[in-house]
Parts: structure tokens; sequence; C-alpha cells
């Protein structure tokens, strides 16, 4: 099925993989909090270029409706995710994840 | 044939600028790069006719998330911590593990038939704020209604936890 000349929907299938896929390397090579974190949200909006397409492939509004919620979750998160991470810092003086590792059994 | 050019152009710089985020060490570098990734991504949400969620995304992502983040690097002045070196050999691992799961989805994408769907009729209109608001506010009232909800828990929640006598 082509959205667009010569596009199909399994090209933005494929831009979506990569771009989740970088988002996953992010979170395992990086050892910094705030950028882990900022990798969630790209895998996040590689979910959501997925729908998107999806809703064009389908000519359906649902899809376009779940996006809107998925950044709805996601800017909740990062104000919560972003006072934690703020708190971290102000007790332990560090976002480095390999410092932060009490919870660690 | 342009929207064409432009997938491509837009797909190369998000996939560039995210990769640019991964591995620059300035975490304000790195805020920046993801920026031009949601720029990249809004502009293919133009592509695929959602004008009403390229808007929002650029006005919630790039406009409200990315600048706390901003806020945050800069508050916690993280941009001059020389971070901790992980060990090369955790470094390759993850090259590996996300190299191969890349691949992995990549083929079976690949793999997948093109599907054939008949779109609906007035497809094209899908993703202007009439039609979207009119699924929001008739069959998603409830999950609207709750996001409120969740809106004033994260708020409390960020509120009490930067409150300075915790610490």
């Amino acid at each position: 099925m082509e959205l667009l000349h010569n596009i199909s929907v399994n090209h933005y299938l494929g831009l979506c993989v990569a771009l989740f896929a970088v988002g996953v390397f992010g979170v395992l090579y990086r050892r910094n909090a705030i950028i882990m974190f900022m990798c969630v949200e790209l895998m996040l909006n590689a979910v959501n270029l997925a729908l998107v397409a999806f809703s064009k492939m389908w000519g359906d509004t649902g899809a376009q409706v779940f996006v809107f919620f998925i950044m709805v979750v996601a800017a909740a998160e990062v104000a919560v995710g972003l006072a934690i991470l703020m708190m971290l810092y102000r007790n332990m003086k560090t976002t480095n994840t390999d410092v932060l590792n009490k919870l660690k059994w | 044939m342009l929207s064409e050019y432009a997938f491509w152009f837009l797909s190369f710089v998000a996939v560039f600028s995210a990769i640019t985020m991964v591995i620059t060490r300035n975490p304000v570098y790195s805020v920046l790069s993801l920026i031009l990734t949601f720029f990249s991504i809004a502009g293919h949400y133009l592509l695929l006719n959602a004008q009403f969620l390229a808007a929002v995304h650029v006005i919630v992502y790039a406009g409200a998330i990315m600048v706390l983040f901003l806020y945050v690097i800069m508050m916690l002045n993280l941009n001059n911590l020389g971070e901790v070196k992980s060990s090369v050999f955790m470094k390759i691992l993850s090259v590996i593990a996300g190299g191969l799961l890349g691949l992995v989805m990549l083929a079976v994408v690949k793999k997948t038939d093109e599907i054939n769907v008949v779109a609906k009729a007035a497809s094209q209109d899908v993703g202007l704020v009439e039609n979207l608001g009119d699924v929001l506010y008739k069959d998603f009232l409830l999950p609207f209604e709750l996001a409120s909800v969740l809106f004033l828990a994260a708020m409390v929640g960020a509120v009490y936890l930067s409150k300075k006598e915790l610490a």
C-alpha cells in the first residue's frame, strides 16, 4: 500500500524500527540518566510515527487519538521523571546510573 | 515525487540526529539533536496528513518537554560534568544488542508482504482538528477526562518531589 508516491507503509515501519533501535541502543550505551530518559522519549516517538502511518493506511482517526494520548502520558512522565532526577542529583550529586546502584541486588 | 524526496530527507535527518543524540558527550548537544529529530518527525506527520498531530508534536515535544530537559541539564550544570566512563565491554555489548534488535525487526518488516488496504473515503482529512476532535470528544471522552486526572497527579507529584525540605 503506497502512502506517498513510491513510499509504502513498510518504508515507514523501517524508519520506526531504526529510530526505536537507536533509542534502545542509547539506553544501553549511555550512563547518564537524563540521556537515557531522552532515549525513552525517542522510542515513544518511533511508535507514534508507526501509529500515524497505520492511521494513514486505514484512513482511520483512532490511531491518531492514540498518538495524542501517548503524548499526554509522555508529558506527565517527563514532569515526574525529571523531578525524581532532580531529587536524586540533590541527594547523590550525580545522575550516573553506575553510581546510583543502591537498589541493585 | 516531491513527497518521496521529502520522506528520504526527513528520514535521514531523523536517524542521523538520533544517533548524534546518543553518541555526543555534551548533554546540551544531545537535547538539541533530539529536538532536530522531533522536528523531522513532525515533518513526517505533515507528509502523512496528520496536521493537528504535527502541530501538537512541535508544541508539546519540541516546545515543552525538551525545554524542560534543557532547563534541568542547565540547572544541574551537567554539561561540564565528566561522565564516568562505562567499561568497553558494556559498550560493545550495547552496540551488539541494539544492532541485533534493529536488524531482527528490520528483517521482519522486510519479510512482511505489502499489505493492501482500501483506505476509507475522505481519508485525506483524517488528521484535521475537526475530525480528530469529533472522535476525541465522543468515542474517547472518558480517557480524555482521565488524562486530566493523570496530569493533576503528575503535577502534584512533581511539585512534592522537588520541594527543598525533602532533600
